[in-house]
């Protein structure tokens, strides 16, 4: 370890260098995490690790403020925002493994290679002397101080740009995020007419009613025997129709409704 | 250690960045892998503004990180509007603006 430290260690500093290789693999993978994790939130978690670890890579390039942020505006606003989004448009929307244009996966991984390849010979072929920030953050009193003279100073119209530009990207997700409303909402006079109207103005069903088993799915049995999808919630109205609904039993219950004898009910044939 | 090294990891990050881009079918994660790429020229601003001794690239990162803000607000409504619409997350559905 001490002598994989010294290969790429040419100014002496130990503690900077086992901070960037720890963030670095911690960041590379969550990158590769996010790429091949099939759920949209595992790779959600991924990518906030790497964010972490850049924040944390940020501090250690003596710019303390950029870390602060990148935690509190990455990991702390934008992946918020991102798995809210993700909880509404469903966890469980899974990757779909279809390719849509043939081979285009194939060649994806070949440009990305051949991209890494082109960045990392250009990067080598260059030369790099570090000047350090000691004197830059000093010069104000604090990175903070710094970076405040430079923003109200040199990129003050930058700075106003992008104010107007988050006033403007706030209205347009509002805009974006709105639904009119096509008709107007029903008053409660209209609502109660529309369930006189409906013909059946009385409260529906439970699902326990008469029924076998005391689940939402299973349809109540009305008093003929016969089961009605009246107590089924909506959505699962036809998925459960005939589930849990013993036709012996109901038989008998028939039998019964219309004054006939039964004999006593065989418990290891319902079970069924 | 080696200063290069910092932009070696920017350059690898970008590059996983923009293979997501290119592979992924969920528009979620092809954004996340958006926000992956902004985050990789962020640290090579950051690399860049130690290597020379001003904090100009670190104030540009900042900036980098504002608009970043911005565009995921816009582009996740934009999301919610289509997947209300077409009840699809995935970039192959959205193949018409309208409708």
């Amino acid at each position: 370890m001490t002598s994989l430290l010294s290969l790429v260690d040419t100014t002496g500093n130990t503690g900077e260098t086992i901070v960037f290789w720890v963030c670095a693999i911690v960041a590379v993978v969550g990158a590769l995490g996010m790429l091949l994790s099939h759920r949209a939130v595992h790779s959600a978690l991924f990518i906030a690790s790497t964010m972490i670890a850049l924040a944390v890579l940020y501090v250690s390039l003596a710019a303390p403020f950029l870390g602060m942020t990148q935690i509190v505006v990455y990991t702390g606003a934008v992946m918020m925002l991102f798995l809210f989004v993700l909880m509404i448009v469903g966890v469980d929307s899974a990757d779909s493994l279809v390719e849509t244009i043939k081979g285009q996966r194939v060649a994806a991984i070949l440009f990305g290679l051949a991209f890494a390849a082109l960045l990392l010979a250009g990067i080598g072929s260059a030369t790099f002397d570090v000047q350090g920030l000691d004197t830059a953050n000093t010069i104000d009193g604090g990175n903070v101080q710094g970076i405040a003279h430079l923003i109200f100073g040199r990129y003050v119209l930058a700075f106003e740009v992008t104010s107007a530009l988050l006033i403007t990207a706030a209205l347009g997700a509002m805009v974006l995020a709105h639904r009119e409303r096509h008709t107007p909402r029903p008053t409660q006079r209209e609502r109660s007419e529309e369930r006189v109207r409906s013909g059946y103005p009385q409260n529906l069903p439970g699902p326990g009613v008469y029924a076998l088993h005391n689940a939402v799915g299973t349809p109540a049995l009305l008093p003929d025997g016969t089961p009605t999808d009246l107590s089924v919630p909506e959505p699962l109205r036809g998925v459960s129709a005939a589930v849990g609904v013993d036709h012996k039993d109901t038989a008998r219950v028939v039998t019964l409704a219309s004054g006939g004898a039964v004999g006593p009910a065989d418990d290891e044939g319902t079970e069924s | 250690m080696n200063p290069a090294n910092y932009i070696y990891l920017s350059a690898i990050l970008f590059s996983l960045g923009a293979v997501g881009v290119l592979v992924r079918r969920n528009v979620i994660v092809v954004f996340m892998c958006v926000e992956l790429m902004l985050n990789a020229s962020n640290l090579a601003f950051v690399a860049f503004a130690r290597q020379h001794g001003n904090l100009d690239g670190q104030v540009i990162a900042f900036f980098v990180m504002v608009v970043a803000a911005a565009e995921v607000v816009v582009g996740l409504a934009i999301v919610m509007t289509i997947f209300r619409t077409r009840r699809s997350a995935s970039v192959d559905e959205a193949n018409l603006l309208k409708y």
